[in-house]
């Protein structure tokens, strides 16, 4: 019960990072799941995982990120209207094929495994992810997406942590790598122009 | 035991390689230069000298090495044959003699100008990937040794690269050369396939069906007749060879090109291991043989930059070689060992011997340029006063290319007569005829080659000075023309000792292809061998003759006053160096006639009246097959690819969602085809 809960509001808080232009409510969104994936955690039994992944990813990055956010001017915390419904849409989209990948790669898998909707929900969370970095333009939307995404590869790897503690220290390496991203963004003084700027002006970067 | 010689030669090549890098690395100074050019000498020399060493002590044979690669597929396998032998004498003695060539030459270039370690880091390369090339029996190695072979060339072409159509020749050799190299790598790949391992060898494409052989043949000839410049491959030669320095044209024209006609010979070697192949590969190598031959010999003809002629002249001899390997392709598949034998060795033979002609030729034509600072006939005449000993180098060299008898050229283009004659016993009419047809053709491009270096010779050596060019004239001791005159030598050497050369061709060659078995080998080789002594026995003769009869000229003329005039200098009142022919008149009457074949333009244009004032004759051969096919061809690929740059937006997100699309893309259809 208490893990179906969970899991809905994970689904939940993906659309609702999909469904939102702001920027600082899209932050809470993301210290949302990661409240939820150290509930996930303290389920299955880890205590000190839960209290690494509540720190990191509940407290910290989304700490970073409202630090960050809290530098830029106001109007670059909005992202354009009109590409939210579409990114919803293709969020749903995500879901329903996340569910298909679910049935196709058969019973074995996924049961052995994977408790019941671990893996279909672990996939959503990446297509949101990947969904945020596409659809949206603002550098600071790009760190978010990422963050989204990789909430997904921690919730696919939290069955098999059983088996190894790999995939967590691989889990924990790319927060780290998210921590530097923001970091990167925020400390480097270059948030004014980074953060005023759409990922679209990186076109005169090519070739 | 010549293996390990043959190794120490490779060392040599890679280990100078490296030593001139040192100075390569350095800022352009004029020690560090000199020092590069005199190290870039010694490695060649040392290298080439153990190589040749390797060669002479053991002809024949077949050795093998075997190294471990580090790569998890192919092998670092390494074989010396008959084949193999024949094809690394011109790399070690032109290789060794271009070096002593260019060492002289560079010496005066600019060091602010030109990179001299670079220049002999790609030399080196070039030969390390040539003698690499001719003995890999792996395909993985053969083919990383094609590219390092295939790419050196393009930085040695480009030595002056302050010249934009230098920069243009070179690219138009790199892309030529890679697109060899796409048709290669088809080859392999499908080789590698189909055999299901990546050996070179004898034995290794027992297994495969007609249909794949078939193919295997076709994508060779494209991809090595692409390097050998068969046509329509062949616009590379006429760009690169005129632009590149005169000691890596030689090398490129008389050892490098052949690495093309190897290839062939290996692949057909291969696929029609211990079984007869195809009769329609045989005709099908003798026609483009043919045709490159004519194309080259009648575009050669209206080329007035010597290089250039020189190019086109290769073009033909590269046709020549590989008529004959038609004939033994037409001889095996009908069980005729006369033909197949006298195709094969006359293809071999005319290989060594244009690496000596070609070689003397390009360096004299290098001499030229760098005595008189252009290589343009309307602008040369009456160099053979100045530079005699120049004259007679390159004078011997268009003797034997033109197939003169006492020289070399004769006795490759005897036998490959010979081989195309058997073609009267043959079973039925058509082929008789086809064989007919392809022997007057052969001796259209003998007597067109003699006209051509007929011109080529007299233009620039003979009758007056066209320009101030040539005469001003930097002349040099002869010394420095040694690898000219060694040349020269071997040029007549070659024509004289036709038959011990032929024969120990033949013995080579029997162990590729089964030969023995066929009827009239054993004749053959007797008779064939009997006839080359002959003509080397009266060439022998002839020389004897014509130095008594020049000592005994001299005899006469001793002690008596000579007067030397100027040329033209009889019978004409007050006459200049604008009486003589110039080479557009030289060739007019030819061009005429065959003008309209090959696309050759003849333009006159004259005062009206008894007494015209000006007059002015012009040939040209417009490089229709460029302009006409792969200029629009290129340009459609570039139009193509620059409508593909929408994909290219920069916008990262949407980079971001090509990968995506991919990913779920490649999982739907995992999934649906489960």
């Amino acid at each position: 019960m208490f893990l179906n809960i969970c899991l809905y509001l994970l689904v939940l808080s993906n659309f609702l990072l999909l469904g939102t232009a702001r920027v600082v409510q899209m932050t809470k969104y993301t210290a949302l799941q990661g409240f939820l994936l150290a509930a996930l955690l303290f389920h299955s039994g880890h205590t000190v995982l839960t209290l690494a992944v509540l720190v990191i990813k509940g407290l910290v990055l989304p700490g970073l990120l409202w630090r960050t956010e809290h530098r830029m001017p106001a109007e670059s915390l909005i992202c354009p209207h009109r590409l939210v419904a579409l990114d919803v849409i293709a969020g749903m989209a995500g879901l329903a094929f996340a569910f298909w990948l679910d049935a196709r790669l058969g019973s074995d898998l996924t049961h052995n495994l994977f408790p019941k909707l671990f893996l279909p929900l672990g996939l959503t969370t990446l297509f949101c992810g990947l969904i945020l970095i596409i659809g949206r333009v603002k550098a600071i939307t790009q760190v978010i997406g990422y963050l989204a995404a990789e909430n997904g590869i921690f919730l696919l790897g939290m069955p098999l942590m059983t088996q190894g503690t790999t995939w967590f220290e691989l889990a924990l390496l790319l927060d780290v790598f998210v921590a530097v991203f923001v970091m990167g963004i925020a400390i480097n003084r270059i948030s004014d122009s980074f953060a005023s700027m759409d990922v679209d002006r990186f076109r005169s970067l090519r070739d | 035991m010549t293996m390990p010689l043959f190794l120490a030669a490779l060392a040599i090549y890679a280990a100078s390689g490296l030593c001139v890098l040192v100075p390569a690395l350095l800022n352009y100074r004029k020690q560090s230069a000199h020092l590069a050019n005199l190290l870039g000498l010694l490695g060649t020399l040392a290298g080439s000298l153990t190589g040749l060493c390797a060669l002479i002590l053991a002809p024949a044979g077949t050795e093998s090495f075997q190294a471990p690669f580090g790569l998890p597929f192919g092998s670092f396998a390494l074989s010396l044959d008959g084949l193999s032998r024949i094809f690394l004498f011109p790399v070690f003695g032109l290789g060794l003699l271009c070096a002593v060539q260019g060492y002289t030459s560079l010496r005066h270039e600019r060091p602010s100008q030109h990179n001299l370690g670079a220049h002999w880091l790609f030399y080196l390369l070039l030969l390390l990937g040539l003698c690499l090339v001719l003995t890999a029996r792996d395909i993985v190695l053969f083919l990383v040794s094609w590219e390092i072979m295939s790419l050196a060339p393009f930085f040695l072409i480009d030595f002056n690269d302050g010249d934009s159509r230098v920069r243009d020749a070179s690219w138009v050799y790199l892309v030529a050369a890679h697109l060899g190299a796409v048709a290669l790598l088809a080859f392999f790949v499908l080789f590698w396939q189909l055999t299901g391992h990546t050996a070179w060898q004898a034995g290794t494409a027992l297994s495969l069906s007609e249909t794949s052989r078939n193919l295997l043949f076709l994508l060779a000839l494209v991809g090595f007749g692409a390097k050998a410049g068969l046509a329509p491959m062949h616009i590379w030669l006429p760009e690169a060879h005129p632009a590149a320095p005169s000691h890596v044209s030689a090398l490129l024209s008389g050892a490098m090109i052949n690495a093309g006609l190897y290839g062939i010979i290996r692949t057909v070697s291969l696929l029609a291991d211990h079984a007869r192949p195809p009769e329609w590969w045989g005709w099908l190598i003798l026609a483009a043989g043919l045709g490159t031959a004519l194309m080259g010999m009648l575009k050669a003809l209206a080329q007035s930059n010597v290089k250039r002629l020189l190019a086109y002249s290769s073009v033909e001899n590269m046709g020549i070689m590989t008529m004959g390997l038609g004939c033994a392709l037409i001889g095996q598949s009908l069980g005729h060992g006369w033909m197949a034998l006298a195709g094969l060795c006359a293809c071999l033979l005319h290989m060594l011997n244009h690496a000596c002609f070609k070689g003397l030729l390009f360096m004299a034509a290098g001499e030229v340029l760098h005595a008189t600072g252009t290589v343009n006939m309307a602008q040369l005449g009456g160099l053979a006063k100045k530079m005699p000993v120049l004259a007679v180098c390159f004078a011997t060299g268009a003797a034997a290319i033109a197939c003169l008898p006492p020289f070399n050229g004769f006795a490759g283009e005897l036998t490959l007569a010979l081989s195309l004659l058997d073609g009267s016993s043959l079973a039925t009419t058509e082929r008789q005829m086809l064989l007919l047809l392809h022997f007057a053709g052969l001796c259209a491009i003998s007597g067109l080659a003699l006209a051509l270096y007929a011109k080529a010779f007299g233009m620039v050596f003979l009758g007056q000075a066209r320009s101030g060019f040539a005469e001003n004239v930097q002349t040099q001791s002869w010394h420095s023309l040694w690898p000219l005159i060694l040349l020269a030598l071997g040029c007549l050497l070659l024509g004289l000792l036709a038959s011990p050369v032929f024969s120990q061709i033949a013995t080579s060659v029997t162990g590729l292809f089964p030969l023995e078995n066929l009827t009239g080998f054993a004749r053959a080789k007797a008779s064939i061998g009997r006839s080359l002594m002959l003509t080397g026995l009266i060439a022998g003769l002839v020389i004897l003759a014509v130095g008594a009869v020049m000592l005994l000229r001299k005899k006469m003329l001793h002690k008596r006053g000579i007067r030397f005039m100027p040329t033209w200098a009889c019978g004409y009142q007050g006459g200049n160096s604008r009486i003589q022919y110039t080479d557009a008149s030289f060739t007019e009457p030819l061009a005429r006639l065959l003008g309209p074949l090959m696309g050759l333009k003849v333009s006159q244009s004259q005062d009206k009246g008894l007494f015209p004032r000006s007059a002015q004759l012009l040939v040209k051969a417009p490089e229709r097959l460029r302009r006409a096919v792969y200029g629009p061809l290129f340009a459609g690929i570039e139009s193509v690819c620059n409508a593909l740059k929408i994909f290219q937006h920069g916008k990262i997100h949407l980079y971001i969602l090509y990968i995506l699309v991919t990913v779920i893309g490649l999982l739907i259809w995992g999934l649906m085809s489960n």
